[in-house]
């Protein structure tokens, strides 16, 4: 365990918190940003190159401007978390019964007495990709297709509808 | 406590975070934000057991099986904000709020 790693722990885990506990949702955006961020470094340290990289792209290249998008576009229903709401009270308390449990199950579990190996397995970019043509192909291919069919669905789900007068409308012009 | 068990206690406190933001926020943008966060959660599970993990180190054929959870893990979840956020686009519109403690009802 390095001091990277606690370091990059540390931001993440704050930038977490900061995310779900800020009253303004574009704040919430941009700390979700930072956590998304430093778990992508999380797996640069723990010698897992492509996977961070890939994080890096997919969660603060895509989907962390989706949130952002989708923010923008539902401005006005800006909610700010009430301070007293039950919700946010229980909501906390199984969160943390939830954290004891899995805490406690990883600290009394054989794998934390284990011996870790030191060395990251390999895991060239090369070896990836000859695997994901080889054994992995046919999930490649049903994770490809089930872009194509989610790019085509969220296209048609945030269609804007025109009203039918409008229709209408347009119809006889 | 090893680096292993330190990843997963980091993990489990990332889901919890996620857990807790998805149960107690009353945005649906920031509802999906904390699953979203549960996933990464688990990815970093998936991370740490592959390269803590003593199958990786003694058998060749499984040596990347972690990292292609992770790869696939993070499709999925790309697809699912995707298709999440165009929903909450769609309710928004038609209910002008994305509160879901608003939302009751899913008749238009």
């Amino acid at each position: 365990m390095t001091v990277a790693f606690i370091l990059l722990a540390l931001i993440t885990v704050a930038a977490a918190v900061a995310a779900m506990s800020m009253p303004r949702l574009v704040h919430c955006a941009l700390a979700l940003v930072v956590a998304f961020a430093g778990l992508g470094c999380i797996f640069l340290a723990l010698g897992a190159e492509f996977v961070g990289l890939a994080q890096l792209l997919v969660y603060v290249g895509a989907v962390a401007i989706l949130i952002v998008f989708a923010i923008l576009l539902t401005r006005g229903s800006e909610i700010s978390m009430r301070p007293g709401a039950r919700s946010a009270f229980s909501g906390t308390v199984i969160a943390l019964a939830v954290f004891a449990v899995l805490a406690h199950a990883v600290m009394t579990s054989r794998v934390s007495r284990i011996a870790t190996t030191v060395a990251p397995p390999s895991n060239r970019v090369q070896e990836i990709g000859v695997e994901l043509l080889h054994q992995y192909v046919l999930p490649l291919e049903v994770i490809g297709l089930l872009l194509t069919a989610v790019l085509i669905g969220a296209v048609i789900l945030a269609w804007r509808e025109k009203p039918a007068a409008e229709q209408e409308g347009a119809r006889t012009r | 406590m090893n680096p292993l068990s330190a990843c997963l206690l980091v993990a489990a406190f990332l889901f919890c975070v996620g857990l807790a933001g998805a149960l107690s926020r009353s945005s649906a943008i920031l509802v999906l934000a904390g699953i979203e966060l549960m996933l990464g959660a688990a990815n970093l599970n998936f991370v740490a057991f592959w390269r803590y993990g003593s199958v990786a180190a003694t058998s060749r054929v499984h040596a990347l099986t972690g990292i292609m959870f992770v790869l696939f893990s993070i499709g999925v979840a790309a697809a699912e904000a995707a298709v999440g956020l165009a929903l909450i686009l769609a309710i928004y519109r038609h209910a002008k709020t994305s509160d879901v403690t608003e939302i009751t009802e899913l008749k238009g």
